[in-house]
């Protein structure tokens, strides 16, 4: 993959090395599947959402507003090359970050289905971002004090970049909520359109549990997170859209939405066909 | 929506800078997010430490008609440059 991200990788790759050494000389059986999962987890999710919004290049309002989704995008892909970086070598079996981006099918992706969303237009795109660069910020922010030193110098970096991003998702849903009839109406379109998909960010399960002081409990950024969006929604005169009907989830698993293959097709076929082409 | 975008003025001060420097001009729908679109067009690459933005619209400007009259003068006026002195051996750094 390329990015802006290589030359800080290689200090997040030296510390690394004590906790996969810990993990690969067994001394706590059981971690490394779930530090693996985990791991796989957050990539997933900055690598997913990064292709999505790599989509509104060209199409966005402005000139400039290309270029600061484009910026958010390769943040994100900077995180998630981290991120599979070392899942990969957690894992064990020699599998790089390219491997893991480009050679898993849609089964063995982990992001929640809320980044895998289609960007609908730019209000509905917004909707996503308030919510989950609002978890997002939460989670990196405690992720800082993980005991696993390669997730705790990740999350350090990226938390600063996500802080942006939120920022930058209130700005917008700030400006369309308070804005015409007509950016009102898409802006809480939008919120309704992607509500279905905001608890899944914040279910628990065994993995998390499982790793204590590695990973970060979902069931405890909830309240943070939507008292953030709370707060935006109020100032941008929005309301909290109605309870969904239904409730989607299924990402954690690898059980995904239509959209998911198209998404990797486009993502994977250029490395598929010339396996290792960069320029 | 394009049109209506107004104009902005960018000024970035660099790490090791003194003052801000204009670095070129941007659309944004108002100040707040016009320091947000300076920051990403502008400043990707650690250029900058601060940012100011002012409305091009703000911005008098000497007219190119008006080149010769305004500019020229100064041109053969070299006593106005400090090189007529002689500088003290004991002052250094100059």
């Amino acid at each position: 993959m390329s990015g802006d991200t290589t030359s800080e990788r290689s200090g997040w790759r030296s510390a690394a090395e004590p906790s996969v050494e810990r993990v690969r000389s067994g001394a706590r059986p059981g971690d490394v599947s779930g530090l693996v999962e985990y791991t796989l987890r957050l990539g997933d999710d900055a690598l997913i959402l990064s292709q999505r919004l790599g989509e509104w290049i060209t199409r966005a309002p402005q000139l400039e507003e290309d270029v600061a989704l484009a910026n958010i995008a390769l943040d994100l892909l900077g995180q998630a090359r981290s991120l599979l970086t070392y899942a990969g070598e957690a894992e064990g079996a020699g599998r790089d970050e390219d491997a893991l981006a480009y050679w898993r099918d849609e089964r063995d992706f982990r992001n929640v289905l809320l980044v895998e969303r289609p960007n609908g237009d730019f209000a509905e795109t917004m909707a996503r971002q308030l919510w989950f660069t609002s978890y997002q910020y939460e989670l990196y922010d405690r992720l800082r004090a993980s005991a696993d030193p390669t997730l705790a110098a990740v999350a350090a970096k990226a938390v600063k970049e996500v802080a942006y991003h939120r920022d930058h998702a209130a700005q917008w849903v700030l400006r369309l909520g308070d804005g015409t009839d007509e950016s009102r109406r898409r802006m809480q379109g939008g919120l309704a359109a992607v509500a279905p998909y905001v608890d899944e960010l914040f279910d628990p399960d065994g993995v998390t549990g499982g790793l204590g002081a590695v990973a970060v409990d979902p069931a405890a950024l909830r309240e943070p997170s939507e008292r953030h969006v709370d707060g935006v929604l109020d100032r941008a005169g929005l309301e909290r859209p109605p309870e969904p009907a239904h409730v989607a989830r299924g990402g954690r698993r690898g059980l995904h939405t239509e959209v998911m293959g198209y998404l990797l097709a486009e993502m994977q076929h250029l490395h598929r066909s010339h396996e290792g082409a960069s320029w | 929506m394009s049109d209506e975008w107004p104009l902005w003025e960018v000024f970035v001060r660099a790490r090791r800078g003194l003052s801000h420097v204009h670095v070129g001009s941007l659309h944004a729908p108002d100040a707040v997010m016009a320091v947000r679109n300076a920051r990403d067009v502008y400043t990707r690459r650690g250029e900058g430490v601060s940012i100011w933005v002012v409305p091009s619209a703000a911005v008098t400007a000497s007219s190119p008609d008006e080149k010769d009259a305004f500019f020229d003068p100064a041109a053969d006026k070299v006593y106005r440059h400090p090189t007529f002195y002689e500088v003290p051996a004991e002052a250094k750094h100059l």
